[in-house]
């Protein structure tokens, strides 16, 4: 098992969304975080004051999946959520070492 | 007499809502989120305390009977003692511009003030500051030192109100000092929806503000007096309304227009800043300018307050929310420039510079500013200095950095730390704003 973590742009949540639902990924953790990488932040003027903004909104999406769907999900995040621009953020996969079901008690694969 | 009645009771409810909510909103706007609540208080709180104290011995200060050059006798009309409530109506219009123009002083004082010591100041500075120049610009009595000894025309209040609630803002400023982190930290506004809202319901609440000020020249209990007053109140109503409208639409453009030129991007809080900017100057000169005149007077404040509320930075000020870069500085603009531009067509029936009229109106309106200034700018600082050094101004160091909206009230403005209910995109993030804490920042 792994897990598949992407930071995005906010507004291309809905994509990446819709395109994990068409291929079968059932459930997620999704979180509003802040942060910057090559992009960095922006500058807002306020009555002649310049304020630089370091932190970027982003949504950061969790997905455990099996080992056979990894490259699938990670590349359908990597598709919806491009634009081409910087800012776009980073997809990231880690290895899992077990999962349990907190209804069932179910572990592992079938937990997924 | 009676629409003239019906108005008034309409514009003094106008006025009313210029300090609650609309003043609170427009500072509250431009605070960080941990002290919104605070500064929207220190205008309800200037309200409450304000209205009481104006109908004890306000009213008799300003508008009583027992006339001085710089004020009336505070006792002989105490509590209304022997007012008809007849005119109960211009008591009470006069009382909502005694609090707003108390309110107008707490934006360049926000985030670091003890609501006490803000509670103990306004009693003092309404009696030493504000009723006696309301007594010298509004009462035009015998004696007046500013209507009638300099005989400076400030229709609605550039002196008394503007250049009075400026200069007391800056005085504050300096003796009360520097927000922690002044010039350091960003300090950038919270909800400019809050200050756009603001600044729409003041222009509203200004028409009750200039428009009501209109003062009879006649003798309502003849029937010739009364014919030429309604004639008045048909042509300088008009008169008022227009100027007020087109100076402040004049002072949004101008203000926008500058801050493309010298920040690249033209501002919501631009023009948010250039509406009162230009309601400010036109607030003196409504009555004595034409349509030109008040075109030229809201430009002309709009493009300098867009300036000088950058000067704060230079002179390392913490006039927080600009009260001197907008109302000091647009409330002189707006007085002096009535020397150029004033029209004996117009309510004081005076010609200034350009209309002919020579230099003598540009004298009396800067003499007529210096007096408020002067005036203003000494009893501030007399009173400044005393709670200085007795229950003392600021709030703890350490509870200004945590926010005053809970060291003070024990409240917060807005629920961030939801962890269900909010919306995806948006909302300020628990993680966005725990980190810009442990940076000692309200994001």
């Amino acid at each position: 098992m792994k897990l598949v973590t992407a930071v995005i742009k906010p507004h291309k949540w809905e994509e990446v969304r819709a395109a994990l639902e068409t291929f079968g990924v059932t459930g997620m953790t999704v979180s509003e975080v802040s942060g910057y990488g090559r992009q960095k932040g922006h500058t807002e003027v306020y009555r002649g004051a310049e304020y630089d903004i370091a932190l970027v909104p982003k949504i950061r999406i969790e997905i455990i999946v099996d080992d056979a769907d990894v490259e699938d999900v990670a590349g359908i995040v990597v598709k919806a959520a491009q634009t081409g621009r910087i800012g776009d953020g980073k997809v990231w996969v880690s290895p899992v070492e077990s999962v349990v079901r907190v209804r069932t008690g179910d572990k592992d694969e079938a937990a997924i | 007499m009676d629409g003239y009645y019906a108005w008034m009771l309409v514009a003094t409810a106008f006025v009313l809502m210029m300090t609650t909510p609309a003043l609170a909103l427009f500072y509250g706007g431009m605070t960080r989120a941990k002290s919104v609540l605070n500064m929207m208080m220190m205008s309800y709180i200037a309200l409450a305390i304000v209205g009481i104290i104006w109908v004890l011995w306000g009213w008799s200060m300003s508008f009583g009977p027992d006339d001085g050059t710089f004020f009336s006798n505070p006792f002989t009309l105490f509590g209304l003692k022997d007012v008809s409530t007849d005119t109960y109506i211009s008591v009470m219009f006069q009382l909502t511009f005694a609090a707003i123009t108390a309110a107008l002083i707490s934006g360049a004082i926000a985030d670091r003030v003890k609501l006490s010591a803000w509670i103990v100041f306004l009693p003092f500075w309404v009696t030493l500051s504000y009723f006696p120049l309301a007594h010298m610009v509004f009462s035009c009595s015998e004696d007046a030192l500013i209507c009638t000894k300099i005989g400076a025309q400030d229709y609605a209040g550039g002196t008394a109100v503007h250049i009075n609630a400026g200069m007391a803002g800056l005085v504050l400023a300096l003796i009360i000092g520097k927000r922690v982190g002044f010039k350091r930290d960003p300090m950038r506004p919270h909800s400019l929806p809050l200050t756009m809202i603001g600044a729409g319901l003041l222009w509203v609440g200004w028409y009750g503000f200039n428009v009501g000020s209109i003062v009879f020249g006649d003798d309502w209990t003849t029937a010739k007096g009364a014919a030429a007053n309604m004639a008045q109140f048909y042509s300088e109503t008009g008169r008022t309304f227009a100027n007020t409208t087109v100076a402040t639409m004049a002072a949004l453009l101008a203000w926008l227009l500058i801050e493309r030129l010298l920040h690249g991007k033209a501002t919501t809080l631009g023009a948010a800043s250039g509406i009162v900017a230009g309601l400010v100057a036109i607030t003196p000169a409504c009555g004595a300018v034409d349509l030109v005149g008040a075109i030229a007077i809201g430009a002309i404040a709009g493009a300098v307050c867009a300036w000088a509320v950058g000067l704060k930075y230079k002179f390392n000020l913490d006039d927080s929310l600009d009260v001197v870069g907008v109302h000091l500085v647009g409330g002189i603009v707006g007085t002096v420039l009535i020397g150029l531009f004033s029209t004996s067509a117009g309510a004081g029936g005076i010609n200034g510079l350009f209309y002919g009229g020579g230099f003598g109106s540009l004298g009396d309106q800067t003499l007529g500013a210096l007096t408020a200034i002067a005036w203003s700018g000494f009893f501030t600082a007399i009173i400044a200095f005393a709670i200085k050094y007795t229950i003392g101004w600021r709030i703890d160091e350490e509870d200004e950095v945590e926010g005053i909206d809970f060291t003070e009230h024990g409240e917060s403005a807005y629920d961030f730390v939801s962890l269900s209910g909010g919306s995806l995109t948006g909302a300020p993030t628990v993680a966005a704003q725990s980190d810009a804490e442990s940076r000692g920042v309200n994001a």
